[in-house]
Formats: C-alpha cells, structure tokens, sequence
C-alpha cells in the first residue's frame, strides 16, 4: 500500500500543481445561449457551418443589408439603396463614421475588397453563387459603392444580407477564423473551441444604447440529452434549435420555460433519384406520393410539430399555395399505380443521413410504402458518407433530406449533374423567369406557377417544413421564433 | 534491462508505424469529401476545387502519406482542414482536459476497487462480499452513457449540487473539480467493477498461502496483514488489468467528453471524423496509439517494480 499511496498522492499532487496555473476567473454572463452545432471556424466567408452564421452573421459581422424576422431586407452597413430601372445597377450609399472592433476605419474600400475576395477565382466562399450575377464592383467615392449586375436577381439584396457576404475588412479577413472583427454590435471575446464563445457589447455601434445584452455566452452542446439537462439545471437560458421535440411537453409543462415553436426555410423531402428507374417514371413518383401519409410522419417523427407541404416551398412564405391535397393518401391507389407501372414489389433503398428528422421519417415512410406493396430498406449512413455517396455521386434511390436555404427552389434547375437527376428545360426556363422578376407581385404568381408545376411532376415527395423549436426562459424576450436566415440578431433581446 | 528497453522501443516505433499506415489508409478508403463537408451543399464547383487545391488533396496517395509521416517526425502534424490552426495547436488546447478525466478517472478507479475488491477478500463468503459482488455485476453491466444521464439528472437536474455538463477551465479550481466529479464517476463505475473483482479473486488466492498464515500467527493485525502482505503480493493481475484499463478509459473519455459536452480530445476526434478532417483524425488517432503503447510499456517496467524476482527474466 505504501508504493500505491505515494503514487497515488503523487498523482493528486499534480493535478492540484496544474490547477494553480490560474488565469482571472470568468465573468458572469447576461444570457446564456445552448448551440447543438459546435463551429470549427469563425469565418462564415469560408466554412458553411451554419452556428458561425447563427451566432456571428448580424452580431459581430454586418453585411450592406440585413434581414427581419418575417424576411425583409432592411439596411444594415448601407444606409440606402437606388435600383436602376432596367434592374441591374445597385447604388448603395453607406453609414458613415463606422469602425471595426479593431478600430480601422469602415469606408467603400472595404466593401470592394469584401466582394473582391469573395469573387476570386481561388475563393473558397461557400455561397459563390451568391456573387455569381455582378459584373463590377466601384467606389465613386468613400460613401457609395455601385454594384452592376450581368443578369437581374430578384434575391440579391436578400443574399447580400447573409454572413457569406459580410464585409470583413482588408486587415482582418485572414485572422477571422479565429478572432473576428466586423462592425456589428457585439465584439468578439474570447472562444474554447469545443465549448463556448462569448460576446461583448459594442458601445461604438451607431444603435448601441437599445442593446440591452453587455455579454453573450454561446455553449455547444451536441447530446440532445444533455442539453435537455442543460437546461433543466438551468445552465442555459435560451437553446434556439431545440433538438429534441419529445421534450416540448415538458418544458411547456414548466412555468420556468417558454417554448417556442416557429418555422425555417428547411423544406423535408423524400428524395427520388430522378435519373434512375423506376424515379424517372413520373407515375411511379405519383404512386409514392400517394402512399405516404405526411399527418402520420410528422406524428410519429416530429411529435406533430410540424406543418405538411404539398410542394417545394415554405408555408410561411408570401406566395404559399397549399398542394397537400393533391396526392391524397391511399395505400390502395398507391399500390394500383405501382402495379400498373410494374414496379410492385421492387426492392428499394432510402439512405438516411443521421439526423433525427430524417430517420425518424424515414421508418415510418418504410412502413407506409410496405403498405402500398413496395418493400423498402432503410440505409442509416453517416454525413460524410451521404455527401460522397447520395450527394455527389447520386448512388441513391431515395433519400430523406431538409434544403434549408431560402429561395432554393432553383435546386430543380439545377441539372442532371445535381444530385436530384431531375432535368426538366421547363421548369428550367420558368426558374429564369422567377429570378429575374422584380415585380413581388409577379413573381409571387410565377412562384404558386413552380409550387404546382413541381408538385404535378411530384419530382419528390414532400413531406412538411422543418419547423425550428426554442426552448427560453421566461425572463427572456426577443429571440425569434422562426428563422427566415441562419442568423439571429440579439441586439433586440432583453433579460429582465 | 538495456535489451529490454530497445526491443521495447523498437515495438513502440513499429505499432505507431503500423497506426499511421492503418489510420491513413482507413481516412482515406472512406468515403467522403473534406472540401464538400467544410463549404456545404450550395458550394460551386470552383469553390469546391479551389479548397481541394489548398488542402493538397489532389496530389497522389502515396506523396501525401510520405510528407504526412515525414513532417510528423519532425512534431509537425500539418493544419486542420476544419479549423484552419494547427492540429498540435488544437490538442494542446485540448489534451490538459483529457488528461485531467482519465487520470481522475482512474485514481477514482483504482481507490473504488481497492477497497471494495480487498474488503470482499476479507470478508468472503459473508454479505460485504456478496454485496460487493452484486454492485460490481451491476457495474459491469450499466452502460457509461446511460449511467452518465442518471446521475446527471440525479445529482445536476434535480439536486442542483453539480453542474450537469461543461468545463469551466482550470482558472476556477474549484469549479473545474465540481464539474469532473459526475464524468469521472460515470468513467470510472465500470472500469472500477471489473478491477474489484480481479482484486477480489487475486487477494483471495494470496490469502491462502502460508506466509499470510504465518504473519497473522506472529500477532499482525488483520489490517495490516491485508494492506501490507496480502496486497502486495496480489498486485501483478491488478496493474495487468490496471495498464488495459487505463487504455479503455482513454477511448472512453470520447463517449464521457460527448455526454458531458467536455472540450477534450475525445470530443475532438469524434467532431473531425465526422467533418473528414484528415489530418486532425490521423494526428489524434495516433496519439492514442502512443499513449495506449506507453500505458503498456510503463506496466511492464511496475513488474519489475512489484516483482523483483522479475528483473532476473527481464
């Protein structure tokens, strides 16, 4: 025993040594922020994650324009904007006299280098294509810049607003992946990758004396699990993106919690390889449709909170049309159409990705399609392998996925190349028209036009909006309830 | 003992070569794209191709595998794909937490088995045996994961007297042990069931030979014979099991360190996997190899230390 205690206290010894190395302790936050995405980068001009936008976008980067809860685009680092008649040429007069928490200056230089990097050759932006529609970029003088578009683009002033199109600054923009600098208004302060980053107030922000919040706390915690547990032991104030709907009871139940359940842009569909018999049969794509039962899936799979979509667009949106009706379910029909198509009893295969949304669905569409007589297999694979496999080299016969970009329903003009194989020049040229509307209106009418037209191809089956659950304290206001971007502003919360 | 440490140095190098060919080979056969992971599903081609230049991931297999091992040699373990730092910068950072859970892990281990595996021994065949016998079948048979939720919902959720999760940094000494107490208990319970009963059945075999006898009989107390001769004696199968434990509690800080959403090393790996971060994953996974062929290497040399009788084969 002497050998072992001493080695033992020994051991102990310097554990304790090791705690002594002390630094100041850590300061008591205003509202702490669960996060189930850990970010590995700072930088949303360079890595897709979307928890970089989500706590970052809008907090400590700006962009010219920025985007309110219902998804209007409103000023941001543009004070004002002209728009040319002919839709192309974009006047952006900008805020004057704001500075970087680095204390540079914020002019039209910076705005140019901003959109310089990101259209480079060798850019490694994630959303390119945002940028993909300017031909020039200038600064008439300090204040202006001027952006001149090749093709019209009825979304550039709502993509502008997103953290891939941050201004970041000339000095800076190499560092921000680990400490970033932007103009909004809360500074970047201090980050343990793995576990949380915190957020100090900007008192230089043209606004700061409506924001409320001196610092933020963001911890990352991935467990669904733990962080029920989180907040249940009231580490945590407010967890945006809850990630497990079959706690929403009990925390309604709780007087301690409000929750909150809004919509995001996350369209969830069961992916058909349309490039791929039998899915390049549009009867055998009918019949799925007519066999899944969206009421039961989002029952089984999103404990019914969740709304149904007949179509690629979210219901929340201005130009909405309901199209849920249009394949009623009926696992009889269902089973006549694919006996007609002759595909009855075919094995097929639905590779899941590892979110619960996804396989949750998955099992009980599994269920739905037995019924209707085709016997389907359920892959669970990991992200990595669906990116390689599914999404890249379209080796998938249906998939389950949510495409959480606003506007996306480009995604089916994206050609063959594009993992859903579907090449359709009508739609196509009808995607055109959409793009280049300016008028809301019009374009509101050629977007319900889409809805049908997908919807009548039933290219995919589309089962409900991903909807966006938060879990908050009682003491919290502010936090939006749905998402229409990836980011969520809290210059606007408050904690009483 | 000069021959000893060679053969033994010449195995540590060899196992780590066969790590790195596994490891590289492995990350590399799976299917997934880094560049892909990282920019997302909206990321244009040329976005795309840009980033696979920068990260060298168009240059041959084999090329890539040498200047891998060639920098390592040199402690230079490249640039995470994900986090833009370097990767020895990331497990620096990470490594103090990892440290700090398996050795409180173990230490927890070890005194939790001690005790109960030396108390059943002397108390065989009565109810503190049966007791520990039950409790440590118990042990063996919880998974750490779910035994992690009951005990934070017990002692975080509905107590209130640990934090359920998260690491503080060791700036606030005493909030960084309140916050390793939970993980290191949900580590430690199973490791320490199974070493109860390999204590258990070793001081028993001891306790039945002569010189035990003997010591009771020149007037020993019964606690010193068992602390002072029976241990000892019993000790060779205990730190066996006590080296391969230590190995399972390192690879079990990556289930602990998700659970308890600790910002260790196994939280790390587990993240870089699942990002295709290549040279993370293969920096890591050989750092576990090591510090698993190190474990083995330091029990080896406490035979020597336990069993004297042991130097003269050695």
């Amino acid at each position: 025993m002497s050998l072992l205690s001493t080695t033992l206290s020994r051991v102990t010894l310097s554990v304790l040594l090791g705690s002594t190395l002390c630094a100041a302790p850590a300061l008591a936050s205003d509202l702490v922020i669960g996060l189930q995405q850990e970010p590995t980068s700072l930088d949303p001009t360079a890595d897709a994650t979307a928890s970089i936008d989500g706590m970052l976008a809008a907090n400590v980067y700006e962009s010219l324009t920025t985007v309110t809860e219902s998804g209007e685009v409103e000023p941001a680092l543009a004070e004002s904007w002209e728009i040319s008649e002919d839709g192309l040429t974009y006047t952006f007069k900008l805020r004057e006299g704001v500075k970087y928490h680095d204390d540079t200056d914020f002019d039209s230089a910076d705005v140019i280098f901003a959109f310089n990097r990101a259209m480079a050759e060798d850019s490694t932006n994630p959303s390119k294509s945002i940028f993909k529609p300017i031909g020039s970029v200038e600064a008439p003088d300090e204040n202006t810049v001027v952006i001149t578009l090749t093709t019209k683009d009825a979304f550039f002033l709502f993509n502008l607003a997103q953290g891939d199109a941050a201004i970041v600054a000339e000095e800076s923009a190499d560092l921000n992946n680990a400490t970033p600098v932007g103009t909004g208004p809360f500074k970047f302060d201090s980050w343990t990758r793995g576990d949380r980053l915190t957020l100090v107030k900007n008192d230089n922000w043209h606004d700061a004396e409506s924001v409320q919040l001196d610092r933020v706390e963001f911890r990352f915690i991935s467990d669904a699990a733990a962080a029920s547990a989180a907040m249940m032991a009231e580490e945590i104030d407010a967890f945006p993106g809850f990630p497990a709907p079959e706690m929403m009871p009990q925390f309604e139940a709780d007087p301690r919690f409000n929750v909150e359940i809004g919509s995001t842009e996350g369209e969830v569909i069961l992916a058909m390889n349309n490039s791929k018999p039998p899915f390049d049969n549009v009867e055998v794509r009918r019949a799925v449709s007519t066999a899944i039962n969206r009421d039961e899936i989002i029952d089984g799979a999103m404990y019914g909170q969740a709304v149904p979509i007949g179509s690629f667009y979210p219901p929340h949106g201005p130009a909405y049309e309901d199209l849920t009706g249009l394949y009623p379910h009926d696992a009889e029909k269902a089973k006549a159409m694919f006996a007609e198509a002759g595909v009855e009893g075919t094995e097929m295969t639905i590779r899941v990705p590892p979110f619960p949304y996804a396989t949750r669905s998955a099992e009980i569409i599994q269920a739905e399609l037995a019924d209707a007589g085709i016997d389907a297999k359920v892959e669970n694979v990991e992200w990595g392998f669906w990116i390689d496999e599914v999404y890249k080299k379209k080796n998938y016969d249906m998939t389950i996925i949510a495409h959480t970009s606003p506007n996306d329903m480009g995604n089916f003009a994206r050609g063959p190349d594009y993992f859903y194989g579907y090449d359709d020049p009508e739609f196509t040229k009808l995607w055109d028209s959409i793009q280049t509307e300016a008028d809301d209106e019009k374009r509101n009418a050629l977007l319900k036009q889409g809805q049908e037209y997908l919807a009548d191809q039933a290219v995919h089956g589309f089962l409900f909006q991903l909807p966006r659950l938060s879990v908050i304290r009682t003491n919290v206001d502010g936090f939006w309830k749905s998402a229409p971007v990836l980011f969520q502003p809290l210059a606007g919360v408050t904690v009483n | 003992m000069a021959y000893f440490l060679f053969r033994r140095t010449l195995g540590f190098v060899l196992t780590l070569l066969a790590v790195s060919v596994v490891v590289f080979a492995v990350m590399n056969i799976l299917p997934g794209d880094p560049a892909l992971t990282i920019l997302g599903l909206d990321a244009t081609e040329d976005a795309l191709a840009a980033l696979r230049e920068q990260f060298g991931l168009n240059d041959p297999l084999l090329s890539r595998y040498f200047s891998w091992v060639g920098n390592a040699l040199t402690g230079d373990f490249g640039t995470s794909h994900s986090f833009r730092v370097p990767v020895s910068e990331l497990i620096a950072e990470r490594l103090p937490m990892t440290i700090s859970l398996a050795v409180a892990g173990m230490i927890f281990t070890v005194i939790l088995a001690l005790i109960m595996g030396i108390g059943a021994a002397a108390n065989h065949r009565k109810a503190g045996d049966w007791g520990v016998m039950f409790l440590s079948q118990l042990g063996i048979a919880v998974p750490a994961f779910w035994l992690s939720m009951l005990l934070v919902l017990l002692f975080a959720v509905k107590l209130r007297w640990l934090p359920p999760g998260g690491f503080p940094g060791w700036s606030d000494p005493v909030a960084a042990m309140r916050a390793l107490i939970l993980p290191t208990v949900a580590l430690g319970l199973v490791q320490s069931s199974v070493l109860a009963r390999v204590t258990r059945s070793s001081a028993l075999e001891v306790m039945r030979q002569d010189f035990v006898r003997t010591a009771r009989a020149t007037g020993f107390s019964r606690q010193r014979v068992l602390w002072r001769h029976v241990l000892p004696n019993a000790l060779v199968p205990i730190v066996t099991i006590v080296g391969m434990q230590f190995a399972a509690l390192v690879t079990g800080t990556i289930v602990i360190e998700n659970v308890f959403y600790l910002p260790g090393l196994g939280r790390l790996i587990f993240q870089s996997i699942a990002n295709r971060d290549l040279p993370t994953v293969q920096a890591l996974v050989m750092l576990f190899a090591a510090i698993v062929v190190t474990a083995n290497f330091i029990v080896d040399l406490l035979y020597v230390v336990i069993d004297p009788r042991l130097k003269a084969r050695a």
